[in-house]
């Protein structure tokens, strides 16, 4: 207990979180890369990328669950956190290109080449510096969630309202980045991605490396969500979420408390963003879609919701189905993912992670059950 | 009537109005609460009772008049959460505790302290537990300090609510009907409790039960139509034939 007021309290749940994760960081590139490839136990390279996709998604399913399953905001804009931040990313990859884009211009990028600019904008400069990059990637999308929610959580605007108000920001920004003249690419977005920090963007060793990468943000994410909702501040935000005006009576200033945690999870949902570009190697406004939002929501609802571990296992879970899915039958998968939200509502409410712990409350109860009435059958 | 300076007063109103639509619910409303007084609202519904609460918890603001705290501090112009740390505690009609909080995370919850986030955020337990140990003891809670708050009987949860305004140690308590719905046994025990609870502080009780009124045994204010009709004993007022009307006439 002493001393440990900066440093966040590992608690259990949280360790072992950093263990399995850590885990699947070493043991996920010695399988691509220390094991031959015509090994059974050799992890092709796309399976690399693939799996730090999911755990992209993960990251970002968890801090769509800090803020809506412990304080109850349901954002339906979260994609646009996590789009901005790969923007973000994507600039400073595009940057990276430098002279070897297919015009050959020093600075410019092709599409910028291509509609005949001149000069490089201003926002654009800085993003050829790595560390520009990654401070770009927390603030701008921190920026916009303190500056929506400091409108809307001051005017007290809740529930459906709110969420109505994300899924218009992020409709208003795909329409935005769509645009040419906004200089992010247009519908084609930022792509043909060559080197990041000096290595080969192809190369299995950056594969391995960017999927080690995930792996740690989503465990440094945990970790950050589960010393926040353990903590005094964690309760005041259930408090919150189950009665607003009880906890403003009692003196706390609600919206200090929203914004705070809306603003914590929109830079969690921009560091998941920025992972994922060099993942796949493009971003377009396609990221800004309000579906993804909503999908998003979705493998919330499925793991379990304010669980923290059920949004990484809802995500995965999700993902895994949707990759073996849009394979096998691509145009069913909408059908089958607005189901499972359909099914999960009525059969789980409380999502994957609900239904285990009630089968362990049952056991137990069980269990209690058989051992009590022993002494009164050996009694008399 | 002659009125007292607002200096040494705890609670001033002084000629409150709100409207909403068109419909006045508080008329012209003054009302002088004393250090340490306890004090019953009565009225028909629709009085004004509730929104009387509200606007002395910042949750209304109010068209016009004054209202002072500890004699000089304007309420009018502060939201809930400064009116709240200020000193004035409110517990609302329907019984609102934090359910899916323990009876301990609820009251340790309103425990008077810092407010803000990142005070929350570095905050470490188990400083204030003989704090929470005693106010459980006066609310009977001590031995369900581990059950979550939402597995509580009504009565349970309207002493908790109370618990948890003692625990925010105001100066000036506001008690919406706190007895509605309970027993019998419950109303005598609860009259009890805040007859304690006024030995160090104000409390305003508004309530419907006349004979939890006559238990409390103070002096009684009786709203109508946005305004005060009629204050006094409990006798007095009854034998008011104005009050009389309102409550028996239409």
């Amino acid at each position: 207990m002493q001393g440990g007021i900066l440093l966040p309290r590992l608690d259990r749940a949280g360790l072992a979180f950093g263990a399995v994760a850590l885990g699947l960081a070493i043991l996920i590139p010695v399988l691509n890369l220390g094991i031959p490839a015509d090994s059974p136990f050799h992890m092709p390279p796309h399976v690399v990328a693939l799996m730090g996709k999911y755990l992209c998604y993960a990251l970002l399913a968890l801090s769509v669950d800090l803020v809506w399953g412990y304080c109850g905001i349901l954002s339906l804009g979260h994609g646009a956190f996590f789009a901005l931040g790969g923007y973000a990313m994507g600039m400073y990859l595009m940057r990276q290109i430098g002279p070897r884009g297919m015009y050959g211009h020093p600075t410019l990028p092709d599409f910028m080449v291509f509609l005949n600019w001149q000069e490089l904008p201003w926002y654009w400069l800085g993003f050829d510096h790595f560390w520009f990059a990654v401070l770009m990637v927390l603030l701008v999308p921190g920026l916009l969630a303190g500056l929506l929610g400091w409108l809307a959580f001051r005017s007290r605007v809740t529930g459906v309202y709110l969420s109505i108000i994300t899924q218009a920001m992020t409709f208003a920004l795909l329409l935005a980045f769509f645009r040419n003249d906004m200089g992010f690419g247009g519908n084609n977005g930022l792509t043909d991605f060559k080197d990041i920090l000096g290595a080969s963007i192809q190369a299995d060793g950056t594969r391995s490396a960017l999927f080690a990468a995930s792996a740690i943000a989503l465990a440094l994410g945990f970790i950050l969500c589960r010393w926040i909702v353990r903590s005094k501040l964690g309760r005041v935000l259930v408090a919150i979420r189950d009665a607003e005006s009880r906890t403003r009576f009692l003196g706390y200033r609600v919206e200090q408390y929203k914004l705070l945690v809306f603003v914590t999870s929109a830079c969690m949902a921009g560091v998941a963003g920025a992972l994922y570009v060099p993942q796949v190697g493009i971003i377009n406004p396609g990221e800004f879609s309000p579906a993804n939002s909503i999908e998003a929501v979705i493998w919330v609802a499925v793991g379990g919701r304010g669980t923290l571990i059920g949004s990484v296992i809802g995500a995965v879970l999700v993902n895994f189905g949707k990759t073996l899915l849009t394979n096998a039958l691509p145009e069913i998968w909408l059908f089958a993912l607005g189901g499972l939200f359909i099914a999960v509502t009525l059969f789980l409410p409380r999502g994957i992670v609900g239904l285990w712990t009630d089968y362990w409350a049952k056991r137990r109860e069980k269990q209690a059950a058989s051992i009590t009435p022993h002494p009164v059958t050996e009694g008399p | 009537m002659s009125r007292p300076d607002p200096q040494h007063t705890q609670l001033y109103l002084d000629g409150v109005s709100v409207s909403f639509d068109g419909f006045r619910a508080l008329n012209n409303l003054s009302l002088i609460i004393m250090p340490g007084e306890m004090r019953a609202i009565i009225g028909p519904n629709g009085a004004g009772k509730t929104t009387m609460m509200d606007v002395i918890t910042g949750k209304t603001r109010p068209d016009r008049g004054t209202i002072l705290f500890d004699g000089d501090t304007d309420l009018t112009q502060m939201d809930e959460a400064g009116i709240a740390t200020l000193g004035i505690g409110r517990k609302f009609q329907k019984p609102t505790v934090f359910e899916s909080h323990t009876v301990w995370d609820n009251i340790d919850l309103a425990l008077a302290g810092k407010r803000g986030p990142f005070a929350s955020l570095f905050h470490r337990a188990g400083a204030d537990d003989d704090r929470i140990l005693a106010i459980l003891e006066t609310i009977r809670l001590s031995a369900r300090r581990h059950v979550l708050a939402g597995s509580l009987s009504h009565g349970q949860k309207q002493w908790l609510e109370i618990g948890m305004l003692l625990a925010q140690e105001p100066k000036l308590l506001l008690v919406d009907e706190p007895v509605a719905g309970m027993t019998d046994a419950e109303t005598a025990e609860t009259a009890r409790l805040l007859r304690e609870i006024a030995q160090t502080r104000s409390v305003v009780v508004v309530e419907h039960d006349m004979t939890f009124v006559r238990d409390l045994d103070v002096k009684v204010t009786v709203l109508h139509e946005g305004s005060v009709l009629s204050d006094g004993s409990l006798d007095h007022v009854s034998a008011d034939p104005r009050v009389i009307e309102v409550y028996l006439g239409r």
